[in-house]
């Protein structure tokens, strides 16, 4: 399909296709490492700002742990009475700014024999200092400040809860204390303060990473203690949006983050619904924990930013490069195509057509020259082959108007002689070219005497022909009453050697024929012997002297023989185009098949013998053109069967 | 699907009885209060009140506000309502102690109290916890534990539970008290997972104690049967209703909720409406018509409060139980 395609049209798929390619890895590759290295720079950054915070919210938490943890330890190591004890809490709530309230809250019994509960407690409501008994309120001793540190035997922080009056979220830091009695240390009360975690929530709420990256505390039941979505806080646990959502794996990460553990995790942000990745770290004094979030698209914004230029600049540039590749794919294609048709024309014969322009010395340039050189070469051998055709033609003209000439010497009626019943005489010529060397003719010499030719003049073609139609009219000339067969041909050869530079000679056989008797007296000068065709049956070659040919030595002498027709024989005369003419396998028709012919071809009438072997001639020689003239004649006697 | 088929059944049945001059009777005042603050518990007599089915059955309903502060037993007593809900152990209790009052519907029909131990902590068969500290909450909620106890020969150290699990969740205790609904869900949102946990559901221990039931003063009822008997009529199809469209009933309950200032957690009302229809509707293979105290429970927890010295005489059947629904299906 490809195949067919203009070049125009595969350089646009390669060179785009191909660059595509080359885009698309080179971006991607750019991508991946990009994306890398942000998501790397991020995680570390990440962790430093969820590090920082952890710190801040630490150093908060310490610094309240000290206070009860000082107090227990003076109510371990100290004795005080209920005055002094107040006065600490109250001096304790005064100096303390982050401290909302704090209270000490004795074992039934533990500090007064004769009260039951004690747990004096100071707060900060409003600017002032206020006092309350708890025990007037509630039964402190199930309460999870209390029993929690107090079943735990150590300090506790107590889950986040929501101040009085509501709106701000505290939580307790409760200490165990205990007393020597009888060598052991037993568990006396707990001493309790309130903190407000707003510091906290601010630590935590100043956490912005990218544009809606947040933070979030957890407390050790998972209770979301800060968040930016109010309704979430103390309200749900990390887990109970795991069930909310149907999210497994959150569950397992509030698992972890309840546990201690810190982590990098991917995570659906509960505000955005985007994916986020989370990091979080445990608060080691409270066993809370601090999750970070950091919205993943926007991590990768600007690597996307930047993509989708690098994309859209890619695609641009690729469009550019097609246009580019159009354009000299045009430009090599359009005179290319211009040519092409250019060639019809030349093919069609129009050699005038204009080629089109190239200005460019390149290689289309270079075939635009080669083909204006080609054009005009063509023109030039066109009109040269115009002229000589022309000459050729006239020359033919005059060949053929020779030709004419020279079959009109030769006598073409037949028969000959309509009233002489004594012997029959037909011939024929066939010459390779327009004008042929073979040669024959009869006439009589007295009313008895008929003289009959056949010659065939060395070479082919014009001087043939002209030497030809010179020994035709010599012998003519020369064959006068009373002279024999070989003093004519004698004479002719004379006449011929005069002048003869060209050294062009001819073979002659010259018979006279006895009308009367039927005796043939005859010289041979050079030419194929006849074939003596006998009515009786029997046919052969008449094998004479073998005397030379005519026209090379002027002083040659010639014999005459003899041979007796029977009436009915006949003598069949022939040049070398007969028995030299040549099949495609390079045979010669040959003597041979000649006698062959003759036999199957006697019994018609002489015409019919003759027209019989040329036949057979043309069928030998088939495709194979004819290189020499072909001229056959018989002369039958009859005798006076004739009359 | 079958059961919404019951339902809705249930639904068209009551419907056909509805007296059709009921419009132009005056609707009857009555007060009613749960045991306890707004929640999933008691969602069947919010989504009644709110979906009009109390009017529907003649009456003009009032609920107060339930909660720790407002013991059930004691706005009955005092006459403050007309209705309430209760345990059964605390019904039977105060009966025999000579408050005369009738459930006059059982509408838990298996108790959801249960203990809670991590197996993590070596606990996984009642033996394990021997000599274990374990959280139990005051009065009734600590008779079917003691009986545990009793049975399994158990010698444990009790400590007091609050109202919060966070002193189990952070191994102050190795078992603790729990309703199946709430503190036992609560566990599983502070991180526990089911199976790091050991539950014991007292209904398995040959302990069941139905629960919630619903109670007035025996004067009451035999004043107006009528007036009792549509209450729990209309407070069964309440319950019907929301468990065939809890999402609509958790709205309603959340609703109760915030108005009373309760912390409110969808999720957390979700499953205690599913147990809640538990407990209600229990897969049983004798199962009896919603709102049925079954004689053989009564028996249970009485013999069972007796043995713990609870009470002295175990209360007659035939007055204690009002058995409204038989009346309402006559």
């Amino acid at each position: 399909m490809l195949k067919n395609r203009g070049i125009a049209f595969k350089l646009v798929l390669f060179f785009t296709l191909s660059s595509a390619i080359i885009f698309t890895l080179i971006f991607g590759y750019n991508y991946y490492v990009s994306r890398k290295t942000i998501e790397k720079n991020v995680e570390e950054n990440a962790r430093t700002i969820v590090t920082n915070a952890m710190n801040k919210i630490e150093t908060v938490l310490r610094a309240t742990q000290k206070v009860p943890e000082n107090i227990a330890y003076f109510l371990e190591n100290s004795s005080y009475n209920e005055k002094e004890l107040v006065q600490l809490i109250y001096t304790v709530v005064e100096k303390n700014q982050e401290i909302y309230g704090a209270a000490i809250a004795f074992e039934p019994y533990a500090f007064k024999k004769t009260s039951q509960y004690f747990a004096p407690y100071f707060y900060k409501p409003n600017q002032w200092i206020e006092f309350k008994s708890i025990d007037k309120y509630y039964n402190y001793l199930y309460s999870d400040w209390y029993q929690i540190p107090k079943e735990l035997k150590r300090p506790q922080w107590i889950e986040p809860y929501f101040g009085e009056g509501g709106g701000i979220i505290m939580s307790s830091y409760s200490v165990p204390f205990y007393k020597k009695v009888d060598g052991k240390r037993q568990f006396k009360g707990i001493v309790i303060v309130d903190v407000s975690l707003e510091q906290l929530r601010n630590i935590v709420s100043s956490i912005k990473v990218l544009k809606t990256g947040y933070g979030f505390l957890i407390s050790k039941n998972g209770t979301i203690v800060t968040h930016p979505l109010k309704d979430l806080i103390m309200n749900e646990t990390i887990f109970s949006i795991a069930e909310a959502r149907n999210d497994t794996p959150l569950r397992e990460i509030g698992r972890k983050m309840i546990h201690g553990e810190s982590g990098l995790v991917p995570f659906k942000s509960i505000t955005t619904e985007k994916m986020c990745w989370m990091y979080f770290v445990p608060i080691p004094s409270s066993g809370w924990s601090l999750a970070v979030l950091f919205p993943q698209d926007e991590m990768i914004e600007d690597i996307t930013n930047l993509n989708k230029i690098v994309i859209f600049l890619g695609i641009f540039g690729l469009f550019l490069l097609s246009i580019a590749v159009v354009f000299i794919a045009r430009s090599i294609t359009e005179p290319l195509r211009g040519m092409a048709k250019a060639t019809e024309h030349i093919g069609a014969g129009n050699l005038d057509i204009e080629l089109p322009l190239v200005k460019t010395r390149d290689e289309v340039g270079k075939l635009s020259e080669a083909f204006n050189y080609m054009k005009a070469s063509l023109k030039e051998y066109i009109k040269e082959l115009t002229e000589a055709t022309a000459s050729k033609e006239r020359i033919e003209s005059e060949l053929k108007i020779a030709h004419d000439i020279q079959m009109s010497i030769l006598p073409k009626r037949f028969p000959p002689f309509p009233d002489r019943g004594e012997f029959d005489i037909y011939a024929t010529i066939k010459p390779a070219k327009e004008v042929g060397g073979d040669f024959y003719d009869f006439f009589f010499i007295d009313d008895e005497h008929l003289c009959f030719v056949i010659a065939d003049v060395s070479g082919k073609g014009v001087p043939a022909a002209l030497f030809m139609t010179l020994t035709k009219t010599l012998i003519k000339a020369k064959a006068t009453v009373g002279l024999t067969s070989d003093k004519i041909i004698s004479r002719v050869n004379e006449d011929l050697c005069i002048g003869n530079d060209l050294n062009m000679f001819v073979t002659v056989f010259c018979g006279i024929l006895n009308t009367i008797t039927g005796e043939i007296l005859y010289t041979n000068g050079g030419h194929n012997p006849p074939l003596l065709i006998r009515d009786k049956g029997d046919i052969a070659f008449v094998e004479g002297k073998g005397e030379l040919v005519v026209g090379v030595m002027e002083d040659t002498t010639y014999t005459t023989e003899s041979i007796i027709l029977q009436p009915g024989d006949s003598l069949f005369l022939y040049t070398d185009g007969v028995t030299e003419a040549m099949n495609e396998k390079s045979e010669l028709f040959s003597e041979e098949r000649l006698k062959n012919e003759i036999l199957k071809c006697r019994g018609e009438s002489i015409q019919q013998v003759i027209e019989c072997i040329m036949g057979e001639i043309a069928q030998f020689s088939h495709e194979v053109s004819q290189s020499d003239d072909i001229t056959m004649m018989i002369v039958q006697f009859k005798g006076n069967k004739g009359r | 699907m079958l059961m919404n088929i019951i339902l809705s059944l249930f639904i068209f049945v009551a419907s056909l009885f509805l007296p059709c001059a009921r419009a132009e009777e005056t609707l009857k005042n009555a007060f009613f209060i749960p045991q306890w603050s707004p929640q999933a518990q008691f969602a069947g007599y919010y989504v009644a009140y709110e979906k009009g089915i109390y009017k529907k059955y003649g009456i003009n309903l009032n609920i107060l506000p339930g909660g720790p502060s407002s013991p059930s037993a004691e706005f009955l007593e005092k006459g403050e309502v007309d209705f309430a809900t209760m345990w059964l152990s605390t019904a039977i209790q105060k009966r025999s102690q000579g408050l005369k009052l009738v459930n006059i519907a059982q509408i838990i029909q298996r108790s959801a109290l249960m203990l809670i131990a991590k197996k993590a902590r070596g606990i996984n068969r009642p033996e394990d916890i021997d000599n274990k500290k374990v959280g139990i909450w005051g009065e009734d909620f600590k008779i079917q534990p003691t009986a545990f106890f009793r049975k399994y020969k158990l010698k444990v150290k009790v400590i007091p539970q609050s109202y919060s699990v966070n002193l189990f969740l952070r191994d102050g205790v190795d078992v603790a008290s729990a309703m199946w609904y709430n503190e036992y869900h609560t566990i599983l949102n502070a991180g526990l997972n089911p199976d790091e946990l050991t539950t014991f559901f007292f209904h398995e221990h040959e302990l069941n104690f139905p629960e919630d039931g619903i109670y007035t003063l025996e004067k009451t009822f035999k004043r107006d049967p009528a007036l009792s008997c549509a209450f729990v009529k209309a407070s069964i199809e309440g319950w019907l209703y929301a468990f065939s469209q809890p999402e609509e009933a958790l709205d309603i309950v959340l609703k109760y909720m915030s108005k009373a200032n309760v912390p409110a957690n969808k999720v957390h009302q979700r499953w205690m409406l599913r147990r809640m229809k538990d407990l209600v509707l229990p897969v049983d293979k004798d199962r009896v018509p919603v709102g049925t105290l079954r004689l053989e429970d009564f028996m249970r927890v009485s013999n069972t409060l007796k043995e713990g010295g609870l009470i002295k005489n175990i209360p007659d059947f035939k007055s204690f139980y009002g058995e409204c629904v038989k009346y309402a299906e006559k």
